[in-house]
C-alpha cells in the first residue's frame, strides 16, 4: 500500500484559540476514511488547510510524497485532488452535462480557448461520468432545477473528472434524506473500490460513517484523540465520553455558563 | 497659516450639504439595497424647491422655514417615487432598480424644466447672515460658519436617530440583513419606504441648504451624483461617520486643490477614492458585503444555446435587410444606421463582462471614448494615417482596460462597480482638463476617415463590417471555453477555482477583451463625426450602455444588443422634440415595471408561457 495523503503536525491558530493541534495522519491508496468530530473540533479548518483555503500556522500536507503546503487550491486541484462541499457549489446557469464539462475543459487546459464550441467538448466523457453516478438521464437538464440530491451526485462526477488520486468531501450527505445518504454513501465506496482512489471525508451522521469508513479518526478541540475501525471508535472510552456527554462537551459549557 | 485655517473652514462648510446628500444615499443603499442614481435629483429638487418657498415666505424664519420644507416635500416625493416606481421591482434582479432611478433622473430633469425653466436661479442670501466675520484676519462668510455650526448637529442628531430609537435599530439591523428583519415580523415594506423617505429628505435638505452659496440649476443634478458617490464609498458603504468624514476629507481637499493645483480639482477626488480603496477595500468605515450579492441575482439565468436555425434565419434576414438599406433609405437613415450599430457594438461589449462575467462595470465609457481618443490624438499630434489609428484605438483601450481590471478585480459588487467608475472620470477629467493635448472642453476635430471611407454610404458598410462583426464574435466567445469559463467564475468562483480555473485571469482577460471591443464602438464613432468631446468619457455615457444592456435583458446573449437598438432607434427620434426626456424616462420606468427579466428575457418568458412549457426546464 502507499501513502497517498500525509500531514505532519498541521496546526492552526486563530489568535490565541488553537483550532486545529498538532494534527498528523496518513491517507493510504484505496482507503475511505472518516474524520469525525463534533460541532466545532475543527473538522473544516483542517479540510482547508488540506485544499488550499487556510494556509496552515504549522506543519505540512504531502500528496504522494510531495509537500503542498500553501499551494492555492486550483493548483492542489491540478496535482490530482478533487473536492466537494458541504454546500454545493454549481454553476446554476449550465446544464448538468455542462457542469461536468467544465471540469474536463479545465483538465484538458482549452479554458483559454476562444474558437471551439464549449458544449460540444468532452461530452462523452462528462455522460460517462455522470452515468458513473447515476445522472446520465438528466445530463441535458438545468442544474438549478436538480432535487439537492441529484446535486450531490452531479458533484460527485464534477470531482472525478479528472480521474483524481485523492478526493476530499466536505460533509457529502448534509443536508439529505436518511434513504438518500445511504445511496450516496454506497456510491463513493463503489467508485473508490472500482478507481482505487482514496477519500478522507468529515461526516455527522454516524450511520453513514460506521457503514462506510474503513477507518474513522476523531477529532476533539482540534486535537485527534482516537483512531480504528468502526468497531474500536465504538467501543473507545474517550470518543464516547465526546460523543455521548460523558465529560468533555458538558464541561466545557460549564465554564461558559 | 490664517489663509490655512480660512480654507479649512471654507471646506468644513461646503462638506456641509454634501454629508447630508450622502448621508441619505448611504442610508438607502444600506436598507434597500438600491443605488439610487436619482438621489442627485432629489437634491436638485430640494434646491428649486427651496428656492420658490424662499420668494413666498419672508425673513428669517422663512428662509430657515423654507429649508426644513423643501426637506420635508423632497421626502414625499421619496415617498411616491419609491411607491410608484420601485415597489414593484424589489423582486426583479439587484441592479435593475438603478435602471429604474436612471428614468427618475429623466423624468424630474424635464419636469423641473418645465416649472422652473431653463435659466440658472440665484440663490437668496439667509436673512441677517450676509456678510462675513473675520477670523485670524480672513474673511469668510457668515453663512459659512453657520452651516459649519449646524452640520454636527445633524449629525449627532442623525446618529442618535439610527443608534438610540427603535427606527434606527430596524435600520441597522434591516442593512444587515433584510431577510431576518422580515421573518422577525418587521414590515419591510414600509420600512423601505420610510427610509428612502428619510434619504430623500435630506438630499432635499442638502440641496436647499446651499442655496445661498451655489444656487439651482438644471446640472446639478449630475455634479453632485460623482462627490456623493465618491463620499459613500470613500466613507464605506452605509456608514455615517464614513460619510461625515468622507465629505469633510473630499470638500477640504476641494478648497485647497484649486488654490494650489486648480487643472487636478477634477481628478483629485477620484484618485482619493481609488487610493482608499486600494488599501481599505470596503471604505473607511464599511463592512465586506457578502459575497455573489451582484453577479447574479435572482433566478439563474437559462443554459445558453447556440441559435437555433430559425433565429439564424431571422438574424440573417435582418443583416440582409440593413445590408440594402442604401437602395431604399435616405442618407439620413444610413447615418441613423450607423449611430445604432456603433452603440449596439458598445452594449455588447459591456454586456460580455456584465451578463456573462457578473461584472457590473459602471465606467465602461472609459474604453469606448478612450477609444475614440485615441485614434483623434494619434490623427491629431502624430498625423497618423486614419487606418493606423483606427487599428490602434481599440489596442489602446483594451490595454487601458486590463490596467484598470487589474486593479478593480481586486475588489466585488458596489465596490468593484464603484472603482471602474472612479476610473473613467479619472480619464475623463485628464481629458477634460489637460487641454493642450486633448482640446479640453472643446475637444478634437477634423478626425475625419481617409478618402476611400468618407462617403456616407461607404462609411455605413464600413461600420457594418465591423460592429456587427464584433457583436458575432463577442457572441462566438460566449459559446467558447473562454466565455464558459467566464460564467463558471460568475456562477460559483468557489468550484471554478477548486476545478482549476485561475478565475482572476479569466476574468481580467474579459475586462481587457471588453475594453477591446468597447475601443472598436470608439473608433468607428470617433470617424463617424470626425470629432470627439470629453462626454463620450462622461458617466451618462456609461450609464446609456448600462441601461440599455439591462432593458434589454442581462441575462439573455442577445439582451444588450436588442436592447441597444431598441433604445437607440427610439432616442434618436424622439431627441427632435423638447420634452424627450420625460416620454424617455416614463419609458425606461415603463419597461422595468412590466418586463423585470429584460425586453429579450420578458418575451422569452411569455413565449415560453405561451407554449405551456415549464420554467427552468429550458426546452
Amino acid at each position: 500500500m502507499s501513502v497517498v495523503l500525509e500531514t505532519k503536525g498541521l496546526t492552526k491558530s486563530f489568535g490565541g484559540l488553537v483550532a486545529v493541534d498538532d494534527v498528523s495522519f496518513q491517507l493510504q491508496k484505496g482507503e475511505l476514511l472518516a474524520l469525525i468530530g463534533p460541532n466545532g473540533a475543527g473538522k473544516s479548518t483542517c479540510f482547508n488547510m488540506l485544499m488550499g483555503q487556510l494556509p496552515p500556522t504549522a506543519g505540512d500536507v504531502y500528496l504522494m510524497g510531495e509537500q503542498i503546503t500553501g499551494l492555492k487550491p486550483r493548483q492542489i486541484w491540478r496535482k490530482g485532488v478533487g473536492r466537494t462541499f458541504q454546500i454545493t457549489a454549481t454553476y446554476s446557469s449550465m446544464t448538468v452535462v455542462e457542469n461536468v464539462q467544465m471540469a474536463l475543459l479545465s483538465h484538458h487546459k482549452d479554458i483559454f480557448r476562444y474558437a471551439p464550441r464549449a458544449h460540444k467538448m468532452y461530452h462523452a466523457e462528462a455522460i460517462a461520468l455522470l452515468e458513473k453516478v447515476g445522472m446520465a438521464e438528466q445530463a441535458e437538464r438545468h442544474c438549478a432545477v436538480l432535487a439537492y440530491g441529484d446535486l450531490k451526485r452531479m458533484e460527485l462526477a464534477i470531482a472525478l473528472a479528472h480521474d483524481p488520486a485523492l478526493l476530499l468531501m466536505d460533509e457529502p450527505t448534509a443536508g439529505m434524506a436518511p434513504k438518500e445518504r445511504v445511496a450516496l454513501m454506497q456510491l463513493t465506496a463503489d467508485i473508490v473500490e472500482d478507481q482505487q482512489v482514496s477519500v478522507l471525508f468529515t461526516e455527522h451522521d454516524m450511520d453513514v460513517v460506521f457503514a462506510h469508513a474503513h477507518r474513522i479518526m476523531v477529532l476533539n478541540r482540534g486535537a485527534l484523540i482516537a483512531e480504528g475501525d468502526a468497531g474500536e471508535i465504538r467501543n473507545n472510552p474517550l470518543v464516547q465520553e465526546v460523543y455521548l456527554g460523558g465529560g468533555t462537551l458538558f464541561a466545557e459549557e460549564d465554564t461558559h455558563a | 497659516m490664517e489663509f490655512f485655517v480660512a480654507q479649512i473652514l471654507t471646506g468644513l462648510a461646503n462638506a456641509s450639504s454634501l454629508f447630508l446628500v450622502a448621508c441619505g444615499l448611504s442610508l438607502i443603499f444600506g436598507v434597500t439595497r438600491i443605488v439610487n442614481f436619482a438621489h442627485g435629483s432629489l437634491y436638485m429638487l430640494g434646491a428649486y424647491i427651496g428656492y420658490s418657498l424662499m420668494q413666498v415666505l419672508p425673513g428669517g424664519v422663512g428662509f430657515w422655514g423654507s429649508i426644513i420644507l423643501a426637506g420635508v416635500a423632497v421626502g414625499i416625493i421619496g415617498v411616491l417615487i419609491e411607491m410608484l416606481v420601485l415597489r414593484p421591482v424589489y423582486r426583479a434582479p439587484e441592479l435593475f432598480q438603478l435602471v429604474a432611478t436612471f428614468g427618475v433622473i429623466l423624468v424630474i430633469q424635464d419636469l423641473t424644466l418645465i416649472i422652473w425653466g431653463p435659466e440658472d436661479l440665484l440663490g437668496p442670501r439667509a436673512p441677517g447672515l450676509r456678510g462675513v466675520f473675520r477670523i485670524m484676519g480672513e474673511p469668510i462668510p457668515k453663512y459659512d460658519i453657520v452651516l459649519l455650526v449646524i452640520t454636527p448637529f445633524v449629525a449627532l442628531g442623525l446618529w442618535y436617530l439610527i443608534t438610540q430609537t427603535r427606527l434606527g435599530v430596524l435600520v441597522r439591523a434591516a442593512t444587515q440583513d433584510r431577510e431576518m428583519v422580515g421573518a422577525l415580523g418587521v414590515n419591510q415594506v414600509w420600512l423601505f419606504t420610510g427610509v428612502f423617505a428619510l434619504g430623500s429628505a435630506l438630499a432635499g435638505l442638502g440641496g436647499a441648504l446651499q442655496l445661498p452659496k451655489g444656487g439651482a440649476d438644471l446640472l446639478m443634478d449630475f455634479n453632485i451624483l460623482a462627490p456623493v458617490f465618491v463620499v459613500v464609498v470613500i466613507g464605506g458603504m452605509g456608514s455615517l461617520p464614513g460619510a461625515y468624514l468622507a465629505a469633510i476629507i473630499i470638500s477640504v481637499l476641494n478648497v485647497f486643490g484649486v488654490t494650489y493645483l486648480p487643472q487636478s480639482t477634477l481628478v483629485l477626488m477620484f484618485i482619493v477614492m481609488i487610493v482608499v480603496l486600494m488599501i481599505r477595500p470596503y471604505g473607511l468605515f464599511g463592512r465586506e458585503e457578502v459575497a455573489g450579492e451582484h453577479g447574479q441575482v435572482g433566478e439563474p439565468e437559462d443554459p445558453i444555446k447556440p441559435a437555433s436555425s430559425r433565429a439564424r434565419l431571422i438574424i440573417a434576414l435582418g443583416i440582409a435587410a440593413l445590408a440594402f438599406l442604401p437602395l431604399y433609405g435616405s442618407s439620413f437613415s444610413q447615418v441613423l444606421a450607423t449611430d445604432v450599430m456603433i452603440f449596439c457594438l458598445f452594449a455588447a461589449s459591456l454586456h460580455f463582462l456584465l451578463g456573462l462575467g457578473g461584472l457590473v462595470s459602471f465606467g465602461h465609457a472609459a474604453y469606448y471614448g478612450g477609444g475614440a481618443y485615441v485614434a483623434a490624438l494619434l490623427v491629431t499630434h502624430l498625423n497618423s494615417s486614419m487606418e493606423i489609428a483606427f487599428m490602434l484605438a481599440p489596442i489602446g483601450a483594451g490595454l487601458a482596460a486590463l490596467a484598470i481590471g487589474w486593479v478593480c478585480l481586486r475588489l466585488t459588487g458596489v465596490y468593484f462597480a464603484m472603482l471602474t467608475l472612479a476610473f473613467a472620470q479619472l480619464l475623463w477629467s485628464l481629458v477634460f482638463q489637460w487641454g493642450d493635448v486633448t482640446g479640453g472642453d472643446d475637444g478634437l476635430v477634423n478626425i475625419w476617415p481617409s478618402d476611400w471611407l468618407n462617403e456616407t454610404t461607404v462609411y455605413f458598410y464600413f461600420t457594418m463590417l465591423f460592429a456587427i462583426g464584433g457583436i458575432l464574435v463577442l457572441r462566438h466567445i460566449a459559446h467558447s471555453p473562454f466565455g464558459y469559463a467566464l460564467r463558471a467564475a460568475r456562477d460559483s468562483k468557489r468550484q471554478a477555482e477548486t476545478m482549476g480555473i485561475d478565475t482572476h485571469k479569466v476574468q481580467l482577460l474579459a475586462f481587457g477583451f471588453a475594453g477591446l471591443m468597447g475601443g472598436l464602438a470608439g473608433a468607428l464613432f470617433v470617424f463617424s463625426k470626425g470629432s470627439v468631446f470629453p462626454n463620450e468619457l462622461e458617466i451618462a455615457r456609461s450609464f446609456d450602455a448600462l441601461i440599455v444592456v439591462f432593458l434589454g435583458g442581462v441575462k439573455t446573449l442577445a439582451g444588450g444588443v436588442v436592447g441597444a437598438g431598441f433604445f437607440k432607434g427610439i432616442e434618436e427620434t424622439l431627441t427632435r422634440f423638447e420634452y424627450w426626456r420625460l416620454v424617455m424616462g416614463l419609458l425606461i420606468i415603463g419597461v422595468v415595471i412590466l418586463a423585470p427579466n429584460g425586453i429579450v428575457g420578458s418575451l422569452r418568458k411569455f413565449v415560453r408561457r405561451l407554449r405551456g412549457v415549464s420554467e427552468g426546464e429550458g426546452a
